[in-house]
């Protein structure tokens, strides 16, 4: 190996001159090591998902029966709004990166991230922007309630003090995305062991590659959907403003160029993540691998062409709502390739069902469910019906929490036997899977009907005959929540101790990561793995 | 906050027993067929979808199920090890396509009709959206008016509510002046804002139309039936947005021209009453009408506002101090926050003396102040 990332490791080597941690609470803020790095994106992640889950369960609460109870209607505001930022980009996204810097140089054998403190750098921007985003709820006149999607102009001209502050932390957290992003893709690009060529790379690498794409061109695109606003409320440029000539639908147009491609952001590593579970459990390679690379391909290319199916509402000409029903119903194709192939893996498989497999299988069934009312959405008569509903709820939901949040579950019982040497409780993973799988279906499934029925999503309050959806909803929810808390308690016992695993941890495994040690050193790869063991493993 | 909860779970028992004896309303759980073309055209092309995705989920699962039943290795299978099939997976990529474009010719078709104007309308309405009420002006039949949220749910709807919402008919989606139009006739509505955007939604007439400022979106609907039809805004506008539904009354078209005379009337009468002499007796009476259907959202009906969000007026800086500091924010709204927006273009002078005068003396309030219109003129 001659690339880059060697001689910053090696120096590193050589300052310890061994291969353990750096001892004392500054190795956390120092380390470049991608094991350290991914650890605290995952614990980051685990935060935020704790964060973002206390404020849902606020709204489940406040929604349990028609009144006010709780709070007033712009602390809701405020809640809706901050929930969404918080899962979308300190819990999901984060929770993804963590996977891909532990696994992406596991995968393809190299030593480390290409760029190791680019890498620490990208990490620690986010801790400080979540804290200015969780601080706006102190600020005058409260946090943001303009909804995760800030349209113009309720977050330029009516919006708080505390506007600028989520705008701030959005840039952070692009800037953090985009670092990210190229680490992983010239990672994936220059740091192959021997032997790997690209087609080669396992598929939660592959998805990573592909994601790693979209979030260079998305984030950018964000950044100046939210310099427009912040220019917008101080410098009187009026984008947004249509009494000086400017188009709220323009930010809009803007904003979901980078929401749509967004959301594939979130699925696609989660899709590579069930495509190494699957086959491992199946006992059977992977069905359609190369029709797999040209889905992902395919998702990712539309994925970028379909932001309007958000706005069918908003007044644009027929043929444009045209447009996007086709470009959005035909995105259906490559997601379902990846469905049927999933399915053909596991039939004539021999399939046991251990964890993370559990959560792989709820993963397609109910991410497709999420898929279904995602075509229902495509079709632009019915949406005249379904937007802004709480049907858009429970569509978004089981694609993100289903999906996207099911797929790191799966992840983390995949892999944590690798990272930290020990098998995790079985009985206590298989409440949490059940209990989780059981409470997110009684969570979302009814909001399917109250969005049919009439319910307008983001409201405080509502009509009497939503009552009993929404109530079974918030007891789904409170359930969910507090499952989570065991989910917190297998982690910390697994890193902890526990019975230990072999090299292979699952034996059905395949990939250059079940060829290192449990838990795998702090260092690995320093040599590039043999040409043997990467035919063994690849083919 | 916890100790409400708690007890809002406590009594869950409870009002499960209250559903199961049929006390609420009765619950749909399917997309209303409607009353207009447009809506049951949304609900056949939903249902469309919806059994095109059972039909393929009942395929898929069942495979998915067959495996995980047939195929597990504790009933002994041995995994095979192939891992692709061309034919197959040129079928279905094939057959997707087919079922895609299968939905989309009628999804195509009905998009077309539901976007296609009709030559000539029979009634137009002018719908403005603003923070957080509906406005409503016929400009071939010079009719305006406010709809906002009426008063029984905006009460019931309160964090320290005396009255329970379940003992408010159509709670939340009940205004004081609903939007009234002929049934069986061509209806333009052409809907736009005065501020942020909002959505104009009533399920039963089968589509939301975004108020967008700076754009008129219009929408051509004939409503068939006589009824009221109940819907909410959809789109999120800030604090308020929960609490501007929309009410649509489709009367015969006899009944319209009636309804249209009566407004006529009630504004003849209203313009007499503006010749007589303005005292604060009048003031206030005319006053209290305007604030409850234009102030009373954000600052309530007894002048406490909501703390921490909307300034109480009963006791206020600017309500019992300088007279010109109060014209000035009603008239041009705050610099500060843009909630607080300028009516200078919605309410008349003599609307804005009123309720100047309203404010400065209800509640404890006793400035004793009479603002007269002229004054508002001034001010302008």
């Amino acid at each position: 190996m001659s690339q880059t990332a060697d001689s910053v490791v090696d120096q590193i080597e050589h300052d310890h001159s061994h291969a353990e941690p750096r001892k004392g609470p500054l190795r956390w803020l120092l380390t470049v090591n991608h094991k350290d790095v991914g650890t605290m994106y995952l614990v980051l992640s685990l935060v935020a998902l704790l964060v973002g889950g206390v404020m849902a369960l606020a709204i489940r609460a406040e929604l349990f029966e028609p009144g006010l109870q709780l709070m007033q209607p712009q602390f809701y505001n405020s809640l809706v709004t901050m929930h969404g930022l918080t899962m979308i980009f300190l819990a999901i996204m984060p929770g993804l990166v963590g996977l891909a810097n532990w696994m992406v140089p596991l995968q393809i054998g190299a030593a480390d991230m290409y760029w190791p403190r680019v890498n620490n750098w990208a990490f620690w921007m986010l801790p400080p922007a979540a804290l200015i985003l969780w601080w706006t709820f102190f600020m005058p006149q409260g946090a943001p309630g303009t909804g995760w999607t800030m349209y113009a102009p309720l977050s330029s001209t009516y919006g708080p003090p505390s506007v600028d502050w989520m705008i701030m932390a959005i840039h952070i957290m692009g800037i953090s995305s985009v670092l990210g992003a190229l680490n992983i893709m010239l990672t994936i690009f220059k740091m192959r062991a021997p032997g790997i060529k690209l087609t080669d790379v396992p598929l939660f690498t592959w998805s990573w590659l592909i994601t790693a794409f979209l979030l260079l061109l998305a984030m950018p695109v964000l950044a100046g959907a939210a310099t427009m606003l912040l220019t917008d409320r101080h410098f009187d440029t009026h984008f947004f403003d249509a009494a000086a000539g400017g188009n709220p639908v323009l930010f809009q147009h803007i904003f979901w160029f980078f929401g749509h491609p967004e959301v594939y952001i979130m699925i696609l590593p989660a899709f590579g993540v069930i495509s190494e579970v699957v086959p491992t459990f199946s006992h059977k390679p992977l069905f359609g691998r190369t029709s797999m690379l040209y889905a992902t391909g395919a998702i990712t290319f539309m994925s970028a062409i379909v932001w309007a199916h958000h706005m069918f509402t908003v007044g644009m000409p027929v043929t444009a709502q045209l447009f996007f029903m086709y470009t959005t119903m035909l995105i259906a194709v490559p997601t379902g390739i990846k469905v049927f192939n999933w399915v053909a893996t596991m039939w004539r498989g021999s399939l046991t069902f251990e964890t993370p497999m559990l959560w792989a299988v709820a993963f397609i069934f109910l991410f497709t469910i999420g898929g279904f009312s995602g075509l229902m959405l495509a079709d632009v008569p019915a949406d005249y019906q379904y937007q802004d509903t709480y049907f858009v709820v429970a569509h978004l939901h089981y694609v993100l929490v289903t999906g996207s949040l099911f797929a790191i579950f799966a992840a983390v019982y995949y892999w944590l036997p690798k990272w930290t040497g020990h098998m995790y409780n079985d009985r206590l993973s298989k409440w949490h899977f059940w209990l989780s799988v059981i409470s997110v279906n009684i969570t979302f499934f009814p909001m399917h009907f109250a969005g049919l029925a009439g319910m307008p999503r983001r409201i405080p309050d509502y009509a009497l005959q939503f009552t009993d959806f929404n109530m079974l909803s918030s007891v789904g929810a409170f359930v969910f929540g507090i499952t989570q808390l065991l989910f917190i308690w297998i982690v910390i016992q697994t890193v902890r101790g526990g019975r230990k695993v072999g090299d292979r941890a699952w034996e059905g495994a395949k990939g250059l990561e079940w060829t290192l040690s449990s838990p795998t050193p702090y260092h690995c790869f320093v040599e590039a793995p043999s040409r043997k063991t990467v035919d063994e493993e690849f083919h | 906050m916890w100790k409400r909860l708690l007890l809002a779970l406590m009594i869950l028992p409870q009002a499960a027993a209250a559903a199961a004896q049929g006390e609420s309303p009765p619950l749909n759980f399917n997309m209303p067929y409607g009353v207009t073309a447009a809506s049951r055209d949304a609900y056949d092309m939903h249902m469309l979808l919806f059994w095109v995705c059972v039909a393929i989920g009942v395929g898929v699962f069942s495979v998915m199920i067959w495996s995980i039943i047939r195929h597990r290795r504790s009933r002994g299978a041995k995994a095979s090890q192939f891992s692709e099939n061309t034919k197959v997976e040129v079928i279905w990529t094939v057959i997707p396509v087919l079922i895609l474009a299968g939905v989309a010719v009628p999804a195509t078709a009905v998009l077309l009709k539901t976007n296609a104007e009709s030559p000539e309308p029979d009634v137009v309405v002018d719908v403005h959206g603003s923070q957080w009420k509906w406005q409503y002006a016929y400009p071939d039949q010079d009719i305006s008016f406010f709809s906002n949220l009426s008063s029984t749910s905006r009460d019931a709807g309160r964090v320290d509510a005396q009255e329970s919402p379940a003992n408010v008919p159509y709670y939340l989606l009940d205004v004081d002046n609903p939007l009234v139009v002929p049934a069986g006739q061509d209806v333009r509505l052409r809907i736009t804002s005065d501020d942020v955007i909002h959505s104009w939604w009533v399920p039963q007439l089968g589509f939301k139309t975004d108020a967008v400022p700076g754009m008129v979106n219009k929408m051509d609907i004939v409503i068939d039936e006589p009824g009221i039809y109940r819907g909410q805004c959809a789109e999120l506008c800030g604090t308020g947005h929960g609490y501007m539904p929309v009410v649509v009354e489709a009367v015969t078209p006899e009944a319209f021209t009636e309804w249209v005379a009566q407004k006529h009337q009630a504004a003849a009468e209203e313009n007499e009453k503006a010749s007589a002499p303005w005292t604060r007796e009048v003031a206030m009476r005319e006053g209290e009408k305007v604030y409850g259907s234009v102030c009373a959202a954000c600052h309530q009906a007894n002048g406490q506002g909501i703390e921490g969000t909307f300034p109480a007026l009963e006791g206020g800086k600017i309500t019992t101090g300088p007279l010109k500091a109060h014209l000035d924010i009603v008239i041009h709204g705050s610099e500060k926050n843009p909630v607080m927006q300028a009516y200078d273009k919605q309410l008349s002078d003599r609307e804005i003396a009123a309720v100047v005068t309203y404010e400065r003396n209800a509640w404890s309030n006793d400035t004793g102040d009479l603002v007269t219109p002229q004054a508002v003129e001034a001010a302008r």
